[in-house]
């Protein structure tokens, strides 16, 4: 995980639950890339391709909402997105992004201020966010959390923990 | 200062003292639910190189969605998780045959009042309805669950809803839910617990407890409670695992975030409209729009009692030619018992179409909707594409809304019809 993420804005509404992120049908995959294929399609076929032009999400209230499927997290990884930032996430979705090493930031500041095609500077050791020139701040993942996000997802920190005698 | 029953059973399962909303703590859950995602929890196991379980004894593996298999990769991975069962010596396994897990547990005495349960699916919330703490969480984390026995949990801080008054006749605990989701919205309830209390508790059965536990996921809810009382003691009486639980109560000074107080008497039949389930409207609202599918299923709304609600306006009748009516009990216990109550064949002759029991075309498996399409269902979500195709409907409703809309073939108002 790089401890600074930079790059261009895809926003979203409020309430994008995780049946429009990857729909149950293709749950029956787990890989990053396989899911990709399908990420976001119910907003239009053209949507899995499109989103690959950008490198962070931009969601308003609620995040990821809905069923507590992993892959929804892991569908946005496979598109090569960077990060999400939301005014808010629902919870398990907020969990499942940590244990699949994909960067969450919530800030509904910036949610109001930017647009779609914006560049953003995210510092995840600050606690940072810059957008035109401006910087907002958001809370930090719990310490206790953050090794899971470091280590690239709960998979890697289970192997270094359980090797460690942990 | 008093404690929630979020706060008491999260300090009991971590052996913390003194917890406010806020703390993380690692807390060790009694049980750990995987459904038919346990071959991915399995592949993590394995892609690790871990082969140890913390305590198999606390697994429950329940094999309802897209069961039994539809194509070849399901029934490899249904393989995997079965394999896995027998492997690790896995008591509580339950196949294709059994139902949706959340009835499944409860109905064989899995949850206990003051567990905590973690499982893949967002409504474990449902195990409220006896008084247990369950949240969904994702299919790695439940493989971290099953090698070291913990996670870590925030304690959230809680809303309570006071319910007062009786149903009209024709309205129900899907109803009250559908309301309060309207009202609060889709994250009214994000983060936190919701304790459900009042005059009209002892009067609703476990069964509209476990309607009103599931939706509260509906509204963000992270985890709900219904106290044990008379009517859970003696659901529990038959099924209980060894027949002992320490059931968990809030404190009388325990300290609330929100009170939300409901006079169910009030209440008028509700559906949810495309494709949000807080765009709630009264059926008077709606009623008159076409329906292609009728679905009577869900871990929300699949119950004994729902099935009856429905075969009581169907008696006799029979449903709008126009209709598919798609009956897919919650479990295999609600089956026979709907067998032997006689509803399965007031349902068969009115025109439904009767399914094996487990999670359907709420997930997208069997009834699937065409361009253009709407469906009826009496399930928990109503998002875009979920049953099929990205230019088909969804609406929700109760059982009673639902089965008027099927006679009629388009939505209606149940009262008059019950």
């Amino acid at each position: 995980m790089q401890s600074i993420i930079e790059g261009r804005l895809f926003k979203l509404g409020d309430n994008l639950n995780s049946d429009i992120i990857i729909p149950g049908r293709y749950l029956i995959h787990i890989e990053p890339a396989e899911l990709a294929k399908h990420a976001f399609e119910m907003l239009g076929e053209e949507f899995p391709a499109k989103l690959q032009g950008y490198d962070i999400l931009l969601a308003g209230r609620n995040f990821g909402c809905g069923s507590a499927r992993e892959q929804a997290a892991t569908a946005i990884k496979g598109l090569g997105i960077k990060a999400v930032v939301a005014a808010s996430f629902a919870r398990t979705f907020y969990r499942n992004a940590i244990n699949d090493g994909l960067p969450i930031v919530e800030c509904p500041e910036v949610y109001e201020a930017a647009h779609e095609g914006d560049t953003v500077r995210i510092s995840l050791a600050e606690g940072r966010l810059e957008h035109a020139g401006k910087a907002y701040g958001f809370p930090q993942i719990p310490p206790s959390v953050r090794r899971i996000l470091e280590l690239g997802g709960l998979a890697n920190y289970l192997k270094a923990t359980l090797q460690g005698g942990g | 200062m008093g404690m929630t029953i979020a706060e008491k059973i999260l300090a009991t399962k971590s052996g913390t003292a003194g917890l406010k909303p806020g703390d993380i703590v690692d807390a060790y859950p009694d049980l750990v639910m995987s459904h038919t995602a346990t071959w991915r929890s399995v592949s993590v196991m394995r892609r690790i190189g871990a082969t140890k379980l913390f305590d198999p004894k606390r697994l429950a593996i329940v094999l309802d969605h897209v069961s039994p298999a539809k194509t070849e990769k399901y029934a490899a991975d249904q393989q995997t998780s079965r394999s896995f069962a027998r492997e690790y010596g896995i008591e509580k396994f339950y196949d294709v045959d059994a139902g949706i897990a959340h009835l499944v547990l409860m109905e064989h005495g899995h949850v206990r009042p003051g567990d905590l349960i973690v499982g893949t699916d967002s409504h474990c919330t449902i195990y409220g309805a006896l008084g247990a703490f369950g949240t969904g969480i994702g299919y790695t984390e439940v493989t971290s669950v099953w090698l070291t026995g913990k996670l870590w949990m925030k304690v959230p801080t809680t809303v309570r809803f006071t319910l007062g008054g009786t149903f009209s006749a024709a309205v129900s605990a899907k109803d009250l839910m559908l309301h309060l989701i309207g009202m609060l919205g889709a994250e009214g309830c994000g983060y936190r617990s919701a304790e459900f209390y009042g005059d009209a508790l002892p009067h609703m059965s476990v069964s509209e407890r476990m309607t009103v536990a599931n939706l509260a996921m509906e509204m963000g809810a992270k985890c709900v409670f219904v106290p044990p009382d008379a009517r859970t003691w003696e659901y529990l009486e038959s099924r209980l695992e060894g027949g002992r639980c320490a059931p968990v109560y809030a404190d009388h000074d325990a300290s609330y975030e929100r009170d939300v107080a409901v006079d169910l008497s009030s209440l008028e039949p509700m559906v949810a409209c495309p494709h949000q389930v807080e765009n709630v409207k009264p059926v008077t609202e709606v009623a008159g729009t076409r329906i292609d599918q009728a679905f009577l299923g869900s871990c929300a709304n699949a119950k004994h009692e729902d099935l009856e609600v429905a075969a009581r306006i169907l008696a006799g009748r029979r449903i709008d030619p126009r209709v598919r009516l798609i009956v897919t009990p919650g479990s295999r216990q609600i089956l026979l018992e709907a067998m032997r109550s006689g509803v399965l064949q007031t349902l068969i002759e009115s025109g439904a179409l009767v399914t094996n029991p487990g999670c359907g075309a709420c997930a997208g498996d069997g009834g699937m909707l065409a361009d253009g399409e709407v469906s009826l269902s009496t399930a928990n979500r109503n998002f875009l594409g979920r049953m099929g195709s990205r230019k088909s409907s969804i609406y929700l409703s109760s059982p009673a809304t639902l089965a008027a809309s099927a006679l009629r073939g388009v939505i209606t108002d149940p009262r008059g019809l019950i």
